[in-house]
């Protein structure tokens, strides 16, 4: 603004100098930048397109033989209609209650099992403390063949119970990562300071520590969060009812499925990353942050 | 003080007791049922000591999907920090729509694996696929992509890539970052070439960025399970197995819980002595520099 008004009283011949300068400036500016831009459209291409096609395949119906990257003639919105009349609503509803479920737990354990790990450090808490650090690198299949005799047993298979606890066992070390990083860069001195007032272990933990771990909670849930809506590998072990069946299971069913209905599998794909897309766009930063925090060590 | 301390220490009990019933128990039960021979459910058992682990030794596909197991593990891991590193410093660069990139290139991370997967195997089916609606513009005729084994792994490790390339270069931008230019300033000052710049000060900066994706990576790509499932299902035939997906395949499909239980023990193993040198050389490395 403020250049704006003072470019306006100047006479015709030196505003067409300024004009003239800022096209010089800007043809300069394509001449050094021309194969970054080059670069974005690519990019672009490369990670748009998939997601372009599953959505245009998503309005076509099963009959349409146009190519794929051609866009839908009329909006055909059976496929989205058919996968919530196949029980995908139900589908993202075990999924809430169990990502709900298991998000709470983490964040409720994860909090409580930092603290010491980043404030007591004696030789046994840094032994606990590299298992947790080890338990993140356990694949997830060489427990899961145990996980499903042990469920199986104390009936655990086909309940959501059996999946959180798995989950939770999986989820748990970050989430302690996360808290006992970010515990460890509070000053000291605030607990110390209320363990001289008189407070104990636990006034202490929830009266100072607790109410200063609001951004880190924001990562750990958004980090579970994801990694639980996205879950696939326990599930198929654990949920083999159809209608325990999460947003992933369902979204597999379409594709296994003898009839190769792709215009539903496409619909159902789109309405289970919904979610995600969303509120990944609207909270980029967060997610952004979270991958960095969980990385590089503190 | 040291009583609080100790009092302290009863707040990860309950964690503790979860990855003790959870992990750390089934991790021992799966070692004990891969001494068994055994179909996943009935009652009936029986012991057949270390036939399981030898039966592995002799199976060609365990070795297909072991093979693949460290292309999918190394190889994704190779491209991912290049090209991660690469779109880091363009990201990074004084450029007009830069944040769109950094948006799009990290929405996979983000999705399912099992999805992206799903969304990339529309792109290379052999009927209707997107890249043969393209090469037909150009008049050649349709190709099975992942119709032949050692394509159907490039594929599979080029759609790991696509996907977690994103991830990389959130990590490699926060380690630019964190660099700061006074150090710059100083070192031209001083009259240090690019070469010397990039040795002395950025590759010092950007060592804990390059472990921690390294890492990340690596342990991502050895577990690879999801787009597998997604895209081939591990065929053709066994072609494009990873340990994970063959696991799955014997524990369900095959119900020989014995043998999956020890392909289980063996994926185990091996990933922690790779996390483990790794760690160890990363370490090493990282001494040396500083």
């Amino acid at each position: 603004m403020d250049v704006n008004l003072r470019e306006e009283p100047k006479a015709e011949g030196q505003s067409s100098e300024i004009r003239h300068k800022r096209n010089s400036k800007l043809i300069s500016y394509w001449k050094v930048n021309w194969w970054k831009h080059l670069l974005q459209v690519a990019l672009c291409g490369l990670y748009a397109i998939p997601f372009y096609v599953i959505i245009v395949m998503s309005f076509k119906p099963i009959t349409d033989r146009s190519p794929r990257l051609s866009l839908p003639n009329t909006l055909y919105l059976e496929n989205y209609i058919g996968v919530f009349q196949n029980g995908m609503g139900r589908a993202i509803f075990n999924t809430v209650i169990v990502t709900i479920s298991v998000v709470l737990i983490e964040v409720v354990l994860g909090c409580m099992a930092a603290y010491p790990l980043a404030r007591h450090k004696c030789k046994k808490n840094t032994i606990i403390s590299n298992i947790f650090l080890g338990v993140m690198m356990i694949p997830g299949l060489s427990v899961l063949v145990g996980v499903y005799s042990l469920l199986a047993h104390i009936g655990g298979i086909n309940t959501y119970w059996g999946l959180v606890m798995v989950c939770v066992g999986f989820g748990l070390p970050t989430s302690i990562f996360l808290y006992q990083n970010f515990i460890s860069s509070i000053p000291k001195e605030l607990d110390e300071a209320a363990y001289i007032d008189g407070a104990g272990t636990f006034r202490t933990f929830w009266n100072i520590i607790l109410p200063q771990l609001k951004p880190v909670t924001v990562t750990v849930v958004i980090l579970t969060g994801v990694g639980i809506w996205n879950e696939y590998m326990s599930s198929l072990y654990i949920l083999q009812k159809s209608d325990m069946f999460t947003v992933t299971l369902k979204i597999n069913s379409y594709f296994s499925a003898a009839k190769q209905d792709f215009g539903g599998a496409a619909a159902a794909a789109i309405v289970g990353m919904l979610p995600v897309i969303i509120m990944y766009l609207f909270l980029q930063k967060y997610f952004i942050k979270g991958a960095v925090d969980s990385a590089v060590k503190g | 003080m040291n009583k609080i301390q100790k009092r302290m220490d009863l707040f990860y009990i309950p964690a503790l007791l979860f990855l003790i019933l959870f992990v750390a128990y089934p991790l021992g039960n799966a070692f004990r049922v891969s001494l068994l021979k055994w179909n996943g459910y009935s009652t009936h058992k029986t012991f057949v000591g270390i036939q399981n682990y030898i039966r592995m030794v002799a199976d060609p596909t365990f070795w297909v999907s072991f093979r693949n197991t460290c292309l999918y593990g190394f190889g994704s891991t190779l491209f991912q920090q290049i090209l991660g590193l690469l779109l880091a410093l363009f990201v990074n660069s004084k450029i007009k729509g830069r944040n769109l990139i950094r948006t799009i290139v990290y929405l996979p991370a983000m999705m399912s694996g099992l999805v992206m997967g799903y969304i990339q195997y529309f792109f290379f089916q052999y009927d209707k696929g997107v890249l043969n609606e393209i090469i037909s513009w150009f008049g050649f005729a349709p190709v099975d992509w992942m119709g032949q084994g050692s394509r159907a792994v490039a594929i599979i490790i080029f759609v790991n890539v696509w996907q977690f390339t994103g991830l990389s270069m959130i990590i490699y931008l926060a380690g630019l970052q964190n660099v700061s230019a006074a150090y710059y300033e100083a070192a031209e000052i001083d009259g240090a070439n690019s070469m010397q710049i990039f040795k002395y000060i950025t590759l010092p900066s950007l060592y804990p960025s390059i472990v921690s994706s390294t890492m990340f990576n690596l342990i991502g790509g050895l577990k690879l399970f999801d787009v597998i499932q997604a895209m081939t299902g591990g065929g053709p035939g066994n072609a494009s197995h990873s340990l994970s997906s063959y696991l799955t395949r014997e524990y369900f499909g095959a119900e020989k819980a014995g043998y999956a239980g020890a392909l289980g023990v063996f994926i185990f193993v091996f990933i922690m002595l790779v996390s483990y040198c790794i760690n160890t050389a990363f370490r090493k490395g990282g001494e040396r520099l500083s």
